[in-house]
């Protein structure tokens, strides 16, 4: 119940809306969920709204994890 | 961010789950609660894959067209067919699930009545706008994921002094359908994989109990497949360690607080209270209603319907609820793949797309090989 | 609809030829002849309108099935209140497309029916083409390969957000276009070519292989995707292999023209974006499956669409 694609904010507009952008396709969205969300910020987006930020470092975290996840089993037997 | 989904990756973790599998002796049982969990499994296609590595995956209820009793679509199926001037606003899932007055979708709408199939719960509150003289009911159902964006709307609504929108409010928490699970011990769990998009919402705290009082691990696990890879890598690593926890795998999207504006602003309009699940009954404090201030917009207060869930109408063969509470494998329904199957359903289970029972339907053909 | 046409059409109209139920049927003297409706909502779409879609779809069945193009017929019902500029902008389209189709509108027919009885124009466009090949499966191998000539999807996305925009800003335009350019593959060993369309790319491959004695595999990976089409059925929960489009083809081509087909095709401007996207058999399913190996390196069943794509919130 729970779809959610990460996305950039474009824009910020009055009245909590807002458009962000997932693989250059805009999206309106409405950022009344969150606190003060800037241009550049990344949210979750689910119908229509932001319901949670994306937290760069974490990710960034959670993709090394993963390759080195890979590169660890590469080299063994 | 390719390696979420990458197969080098993910090769590359269903080893070393193998390997911890391996280590621990055993295979292991573990339930995902999440509808889009079920969904992204089957879409890659890891359900076998994740088999073969010793873990056997159980779909919880975490999904909303599967555990919405048919009185809520009856009642709406009603307001259209029956009221004229009226827009019925819904999500699409909702609008498949067979009732014994058909579905919402092939519904035959009063005049200048119909249905419109939406996105986000505020394009209902445009079509109000839009259409003044229009009676515009919005279905609304979900978990805490939609939970405060449907909040908003109402609030919303209220702001602009709306009087022809109304909400058929069919909202659901996820923790109380665990515990009753859990209670009833009818089925063998080693952990649980906690919907990631629910969490951002609600944080960590609200799934303690499993690990607290039942002993059971636990991950907030995200949508992708590598995710949902890592995600059960944590659980092994808490039965390894004896040390059961809500660890949260989905750091990027979640933090243990969870999104207090958002949870503010659900308590600002709604409030919990006993609701009835299909397959499960009734769980104490497991669903929500519109404040009084806000009751206005309850379309059953301003249509003046009562619902009375009488749980034995619906299809007594229909077995939907064991499979909601992982009790039943759907292959071991009676009726799987005989006289309910995807083209003439029985129940939601094989009507959602998320539903067990046709996610099952479709990988039974996948795993035998030439 | 296909219970509809096996149970009731076919018996009733029991001749060898209809019986096929192929895209376009072959007739003595070597000739090709096909019909489609046309009913589309709403009338103009990024990328072409009901006219252009008139043509192209007419043209396109006649290619798959092993016919050059040469001639149309063009029927319309208009309801009364259709603008002029509309149905003239519909016309000139018409035109447009059947030159680039390398085809002549020869005759044809106009009914103007009362208010709200029609939803503002409707076509009707049989074509008639000369064989020049012929889709034969029984001459099907293992490891025969199938060429996608672009991404799918952009069609029937472009037809979505312009019914009810979801709060979507995509640049999308409707793939619609001839497929002519695929016809000389005909003459160098195409097995079968299909046009991809209602139901989308899963769809026309459950349908051949379903007349197969084996498995047909693809590869998720290597199916092409627009941004703005991948963005969308992400955000909206839609899958991508059901889509139809308007101007997309697979073709099967022995294992050894395989490459050989490929560049050909992407020497056109509507091929650029083709890919050998999978093969008969694979080694996996049962006979009359279609598999899917995913991203991740999982296999999935697909079936044909039997339901209405609607967006997901879950």
């Amino acid at each position: 119940m729970c779809l959610g694609i990460p996305a950039k904010v474009t824009a910020v507009e009055q009245g909590g809306l807002g458009k962000a952008e997932y693989l250059g396709t805009k999206v309106r969205v409405n950022l009344s969920l969150l606190e003060e969300v800037k241009v550049g910020d990344w949210v979750i987006i689910h119908a229509g709204f932001a319901i949670s930020r994306l937290d760069e470092a974490e990710a960034q975290e959670t993709l090394a994890l993963l390759r080195e996840i890979a590169s660890y089993e590469r080299t063994e037997p | 961010m390719d390696e979420l989904r990458q197969e080098s990756i993910t090769s590359a973790l269903l080893k070393l789950i193998k390997a911890k599998t391996s280590r621990l002796g055993r295979g292991f049982r573990i339930m995902e609660v999440c509808g889009t969990h079920t969904m992204t499994v089957y879409r890659y296609g890891l359900h076998p894959l994740l088999e073969e590595a010793g873990i056997n995956l159980i779909s919880g209820p975490g999904c909303p067209v599967c555990i919405t009793p048919d009185e809520y679509h009856e009642l709406i199926i009603d307001l259209l067919t029956k009221r004229p001037e009226t827009i019925v606003a819904s999500f699409g899932d909702m609008t498949r699930v067979p009732t014994a007055a058909g579905s919402l979708q092939n519904a035959i709408p009063a005049s200048s009545s119909s249905l419109k199939i939406v996105y986000s719960p505020l394009e209902a509150l445009d079509l109000a706008s839009r259409y003044p003289t229009k009676e515009v009911i919005f279905f609304g159902a979900g978990f805490e994921t939609t939970i405060p964006s449907i909040a908003l709307t109402v609030k919303e609504a209220r702001i602009r002094g709306l009087k022809n929108f109304s909400l058929l409010a069919a909202l659901w928490l996820i923790p109380p359908p665990l515990r009753v699970i859990l209670e009833t011990g009818e089925v063998a769990l080693d952990g649980f994989l906690y919907p990631g998009h629910v969490s951002t919402i609600i944080g960590s705290e609200p799934y303690q109990f499993v690990a607290e009082e039942f002993g059971l691990p636990g991950a907030i696990t995200g949508f992708e497949p590598n995710d949902i890879l890592l995600a059960i890598l944590s659980i092994l690593d808490q039965i390894q360690a004896g040390h059961p926890e809500v660890a949260i795998e989905y750091r990027r999207a979640v933090t243990a607080q969870g999104n207090p504006k958002a949870q503010k602003i659900m308590a600002e309009v709604f409030e919990k209270q006993d609701a009835f699940w299909r397959g499960l009954g009734l769980i104490p404090r497991s669903g929500l209603g519109l404040r009084p201030e806000y009751q206005d917009f309850e379309a059953r207060q301003r249509f003046s319907l009562h619902v009375n869930f009488n749980q034995g109408a619906t299809n007594s063969a229909c077995r939907c609820g064991e499979v909601l509470r992982g009790v039943l494998a759907p292959s071991e329904c009676p009726l799987f793949g005989q006289t309910c199957r995807p083209e003439s359903p029985y129940g939601p289970c094989m009507v959602s797309y998320e539903g067990a029972c046709l996610i099952h339907f479709k990988y039974h053909q996948t795993r035998r090989k030439r | 609809m296909r219970d509809f046409i096996g149970q009731i059409i076919v018996p009733t109209f029991a001749n060898p030829r209809l019986r096929e139920l192929l895209d376009a049927t072959h007739l003595p003297g070597e000739i090709a002849f096909t019909t489609d409706s046309y009913v589309i909502d709403p009338i103009f779409f990024p990328g072409g309108n009901i006219g252009t879609l008139a043509v192209n779809g007419t043209v396109n069945d006649l290619v798959v099935s092993g016919a050059k193009p040469e001639f149309i017929s063009l029927a319309l019902i208009l309801e009364e209140g259709l603008p002029w500029d509309d149905l003239k902008l519909v016309l000139q389209s018409i035109q447009e497309a059947a030159i680039k189709a390398g085809v002549q509108v020869v005759t044809g027919d106009t009914k103007v029916v009362p208010r709200g009885q029609a939803d503002k124009i409707y076509i009707n466009t049989s074509g008639i083409g000369r064989v020049i090949g012929r889709p034969d499966l029984s001459r099907v191998s293992p490891d025969d390969s199938l060429i996608i000539t672009g991404p799918v999807g952009d069609h029937s996305l472009a037809i979505l957000l312009a019914r009810g925009d979801f709060g979507l800003e995509a640049a999308v335009e409707s793939d619609c276009a001839p497929l002519t350019f695929l016809l000389p593959l005909w003459e160098n060993g195409a097995k079968w070519m299909r046009d991809i369309t209602r139901g989308g790319l899963a769809t026309i491959l459950c349908e051949l292989a379903e007349k197969l004695p084996c498995a047909v595999l693809i590869e998720e990976k290597k199916i092409p995707l627009s941004p703005p089409v991948q963005a969308a059925a992400e955000l909206l929960g839609i899958d991508p292999l059901y889509l139809a489009c308007e101007g997309r083809a697979v073709i099967l081509a022995p294992a050894d023209q395989a490459e050989a087909m490929l560049a050909f095709i992407k020497q056109n401007p509507l091929g650029k974006q083709a890919e050998i996207i999978g093969r008969i058999g694979g080694g996996v399913g049962r006979p009359g499956e279609l598999i899917l190996k995913t991203k991740t390196g999982g296999l999935r069943l697909l079936e044909p669409l039997t339901t209405e794509l609607l967006p997901r919130i879950c």
